[in-house]
């Protein structure tokens, strides 16, 4: 059986085609021209005609390029030896350490038997308010931060990757600006956090293909790592630019757009990699924390829309704040019940009381008279942007919610706060300045 | 040259090789007859993957692959098995976990650990179980498909033995097995046609997911409520057994809470839940709770009254079709046994993104947002398969069909929910400010519908819905003029409606009261409401007005977390009542 062929029939965009016999889908092969050598996946079959998607990118490739298949799929290593390690979208190392051979794994492995998952149960603190209090994070969820270019999101994200209790941290970077990738780098370095981390990273600099395999390769090593009983952190950044390719590639295909560009399958591209999220039943679990960030700021935009319906909830990152509105994490109510009785209601109310609070802004910048209840708003509202919304604080979730009650004694009279009676009882705090019972 | 069956491609021949692979479409050549949408068979070392023809052209076959195509090469080889895409029917389906081609994933974990397998296809109902059979047909009763031969008992339910469906005219019985315990498909029956030729049935048969099962008398007009203790349903937009309705949102409105409590509190003897390409997690958290729940009318735990099929999003995405004819194929089986049954459908938009996803695929025209011509007359004509019949013994059986609609960028105005809007009785439209707003369930109440009977008062709903638009036009005047510019009157009428909003269209899900409330609870808790909003107020001052109606908002929020005909269920009202009454009559001391 030939393996080898020196003939390329089509190059377009980062697509080549062969003539070829006996390939499979799916299947890798290993392109050698003059600029060196790249891998290359094959991703259509038309009778002989194999379609190959070329992983470094196709400048410079002669049609008589060396094609050799390998008869295998894209597989990675998988080894504790990579952890501190970098490597880039191809799985080769970035860093100046050896290549890893061992233990090959396969990527885009199948999904996860539903029945083998079990509920998730356990918070991950990370010491933000507008996280811990109003949308807590829960181990083996899916989460995007949507934000746009210039918020501090990538800060954000090392920050919870810092606090958070997790055994093993995984960064898949997917067109990171160079000191974007030695931020995360140098952050993880200084606070010893290197050693448990693996770093898979594609530059804004390197070919559009490598984009693509990033998040298979972070996830099919944290599913191994899962697997193993470890608790794995997955963060991906950005994940735009991996729609984005996937979007390059489809349309060097001639596949029909269907919104603004994007393929059909756009939704289930992206959920194929997000539902690698889970919480095994009798072993470890990851949890994937990705940014998205919104082309011109709107959310109804196909690559935020899509990843909304997929993901369990989202962060919205503006103005350096995580916006109460619209953010949302879905497995909160698997344990807000557990921490603390008044957890929910000071979730629920104070909340209510910021919508509020925006209303009579708008009011004010109207020009309308506040009445007695709008100066009340008004005070809340900026106590409350300040002392819980500001990313720089820095407590934990019963400090938060003590501080939630103070703020609110401080501003209201209890019943203007909608919350039970039977808790107002219990919290509000008796040394008030303006409200008893 | 591929034929293997021995045929040597003459018209029975049933083998093809694939010449193409794109993605989850497969270019098959073939040698003999197909038929269009049957099942198909792609060999691949010893596994053999599923799928499905949906073209035909000349030699040639495109076939939809309803697993992953990784390592498939042309010139492979694919079986065609003139079957078209079929689920088992019988007892066994109750409590079940299926995925979208009816494997038993519980099962599929035993042998194949964390992670699915493709090419694996176990048996839907257990073969090994026994059932304790009674034959309710004599010798030489004559009976018709969908008539009952015998019941097994089936948890809470006694499930009849049916003649099978796809049998035609009359057939008269010429044995029937003692009453015992026999497998599924031991032959319990045999049955003889005009003809004289025998027909073996035993309690599993077949039935093809994509034709309607159509046993029955008549078709009647759905009219009485399904109750699904949420307020906002039940007394606003309620939904009828046999009838249809949509709940499309944008993500994060709260669709998927919806549909768990309705799933939870239905008042229906089935639940199919048809979790199709949405979050595995949520389809967890529901096959690892309802177990543990109780069902209030029954006793039992809830799962003994679920089947739950599911095609989560990483799961192959021509599967997702199927989930959904899987899903509607058992909830009609089970009306046929007299039973009221509800398929909840999550979300229907990742279905029609298959159909989008497939058609893209085949080069078709691309209509509207890429989606196919023909999207609206295939969901028309799945929303068509919800019915309440009579069957031909008199009883009464009904499928109820409740759809989720996920439209891009939260934007109605898109294919799926205008095609889904055209064929639903009921439109719950959940609306991201009032998500936003933590105004739970966040339905729209002013753009909602349903064309279903309330269980309140006709004129009553009507001063509520009245007291709702007036409030809405309030607020957006006072927008304009601001608070200063609005009269007393008027802030009251706003402040009324809010009320209304606060207290009784919003309900915590959470809790461990208020997240079901009976139609008795309904029919008072809204009698008190009418009359408050019936009541005539004056106040001093705007500000006066709105701490009233604040402490009355607490007040019912408060009488809402109770027990109804506890003792503080009790005291609560009278102190509504007290400070109705003093406001009343204060109005009147005025005047």
């Amino acid at each position: 059986m030939r393996r080898i062929y020196n003939k390329i029939e089509q190059i377009a965009g980062n697509v080549i085609t062969v003539i070829a016999d006996e390939v499979a889908y799916g299947e890798l092969a290993k392109i050698t021209s003059r600029e060196g050598s790249s891998l290359a996946q094959v991703i259509r079959l038309e009778g002989d005609r194999v379609s190959l998607q070329v992983l470094a990118g196709t400048k410079g490739i002669s049609t008589n390029a060396e094609i050799r298949f390998l008869g295998h799929s894209m597989k990675t290593p998988f080894s504790k030896s990579m952890l501190g390690r970098i490597f880039t979208g191809s799985g080769e190392p970035r860093d100046n350490g050896p290549s890893i051979t061992e233990n090959m794994i396969d990527i885009g492995g199948p999904s996860v038997n539903p029945v083998k998952r079990v509920i998730p149960r356990n918070m991950i603190q990370t010491g933000i308010p507008m996280i811990d209090v109003f949308n807590t994070l829960v181990e083996s969820q899916k989460l995007p931060i949507f934000s746009i270019a210039g918020e501090p999101y990538n800060a954000l994200l090392a920050r919870i990757a810092l606090q958070a209790k997790v055994d093993i941290i995984i960064l898949g970077g997917m067109g990171l600006k160079h000191d974007d990738y030695l931020f995360f780098r140098n952050i993880l370095e200084k606070n010893g956090a290197i050693t448990r981390s693996i770093l898979f990273i594609h530059t804004a600099a390197d070919p559009t293909v490598e984009c693509i395999l990033v998040p298979d390769l972070s996830l099919a090593v944290a599913e191994q790592f899962a697997l193993q009983g470890k608790r794995v952190l997955v963060l991906l950044t950005d994940m735009t630019n991996f729609a984005d390719s996937i979007k390059e590639i489809a349309n060097t295909m001639e596949q029909i757009p269907s919104n603004r560009g994007y393929p059909g399958d756009l939704y289930s591209q992206l959920a194929s990699r997000y539902e690698k999220a889970v919480d095994f039943e009798g072993a470890g679990s990851i949890t994937v924390l990705a940014v998205t960030t919104m082309p011109g700021d709107d959310v109804t935009h196909p690559i935020p829309d899509n990843t909304g319906y997929i993901t369990e909830g989202q962060f919205y990152l503006r103005n350096g704040r995580i916006e109460p509105f619209g953010s949302l994490s879905r497995l909160k109510q698997q344990v807000n019940n557990r921490t603390r009785e008044d957890h929910r209601a000071i979730m629920d109310s104070m909340i209510q009381l910021y919508a509020l609070y925006k209303e009579s802004i708008e009011k004010q910048s109207m020009g309308f008279r506040m009445s007695a209840w709008d100066n009340k708003l008004l005070k809340y509202g900026e106590r409350f942007e300040r002392e819980m919304m500001d990313l720089n604080v820095n407590i934990p979730l019963e400090q938060a919610l003590n501080l939630g009650w103070q703020i609110l004694a401080d501003c209201f009279q209890p019943a203007e706060t909608g919350i039970p009676t039977k808790l107002i009882e219990k919290f509000w705090p008796a040394a008030a300045s303006n409200g008893t019972l | 040259m591929g034929c293997k069956c021995g045929s040597i491609e003459s018209v029975n021949c049933h083998c093809g090789r694939i010449v193409g692979i794109n993605g989850n479409m497969l270019t098959v050549e073939f040698y003999g007859t197909v038929r269009q949408n049957e099942v198909a068979y792609v060999v691949l070392g010893d596994a053999r993957l599923k799928a499905e023809v949906i073209r035909i052209r000349g030699r040639y076959a495109d076939l939809q692959i309803l697993e992953e195509p990784r390592w498939l090469k042309v010139r492979g080889h694919v079986d065609f098995t003139g079957e078209l895409l079929a689920v088992e029917l019988g007892p066994g389906l109750l409590t079940q976990i299926f995925d979208g081609l009816q494997n038993p994933l519980p099962e599929l974990a035993k042998q194949c650990g964390f992670f699915l397998k493709r090419g694996v296809y176990l048996d839907a109902l257990p073969r090994d179980k026994k059932w304790e059979f009674t034959p309710v047909a004599k010798k030489d009763d004559t009976l018709r498909s969908g008539d009952t031969i015998g019941t097994v008992p089936e948890g809470i339910f006694t499930h009849r033995i049916m003649v099978p469906f796809s049998l035609k005219g009359r057939y008269s019985v010429e044995r029937i097995a003692k009453p015992g315990s026999y497998r599924v498909d031991e032959v319990i029956a045999e049955l003889k046609d005009k003809k004289g030729s025998i027909v073996k049935v035993s309690m599993i048969q077949k039935w093809p997911v994509k034709i309607p099962l159509k046993c029955y008398s008549e078709r009647l007009m759905p009219s009485e409520t399904l109750m699904t203790k949420i307020r906002i349903f039940d007394t606003f937009f309620p939904v009828a057994k046999g009838g249809t309705f949509c709940v499309p949102g944008p993500f994060g409105a709260g669709k998927t809470v919806l549909q768990q409590l309705i799933s939870r509190n239905a008042d229906v003897d089935i639940v199919v839940v048809a979790a199709c390409g949405e979050r595995a997690g949520e389809v967890v958290e529901t096959l690892r709770e309802f177990p543990e729940l109780t069902d209030p009318r029954t006793g039992k735990s809830l799962m003994e009254r679920t089947v739950i099929i599911c095609n989560t999003s990483s799961m192959p995405v021509a599967a997702r079709e199927a989930s959904v004819y899987t899903a509607v194929t058992i909830a009609e089986y089970y009306r046929q046994m007299g039973l009221h049954v509800l398929l909840l459908a999550d979300s229907t938009s990742r279905w029609a993104q298959a159909l989008r996803e497939v058609s893209g695929r085949l080069e078709e025209i691309p209509g509207d947002e890429a989606y196919p011509a023909y999207l609206e007359s295939v969901i028309a004509a799945f929303y068509e398969r919800a019915a309440i019949v009579k069957l031909y013994d008199g009883s009464m059986g009904s499928v109820t069909i409740g759809g989720t609609v996920s439209p891009a960028g939260g934007n109605f105005d898109e294919p799926v929910t205008q095609a889904t809007l055209k064929v639903v009785g009921a439109f719950h439209g959940l609306s991201r400010e009032r998500s936003d707003a933590r105004r739970y369930p966040a339905i729209h109440p002013l753009d909602s519908w349903s064309k279903y009977c309330s269980i309140v008062k006709p004129e009553d709903l009507q001063l509520a819905q009245k007291t709702l638009r007036d409030g809405n036009d309030v607020a957006q005047m006072m927008k304009v003029v601001g608070e200063e510019g609005t009269s007393i009157d008027d802030f009251i009428t706003y402040l009324k409606g809010e009320y209304l909003d606060s207290t009784y269209m919003q309900q915590n899900a959470f809790h461990s009261v208020d997240s079901s409330v009976s139609a008795e609870r309904q029919r008072y808790t809204f009698d008190k409401i009418i009359k408050i909003l019936e009541t005539k107020m004056t106040f001093d001052s705007k500000d006066k007005a709105r701490a009233f109606f604040q402490t009355l908002t607490q007040r019912t929020k408060d009488w809402n977390y109770v027990d109804m005909g506890s003792f503080e269920f009790k005291g609560i009202e009278a102190q509504l009542d007290k400070m109705i009454g003093e406001v009343a009559e204060s109005a009147q001391n005025i005047q």
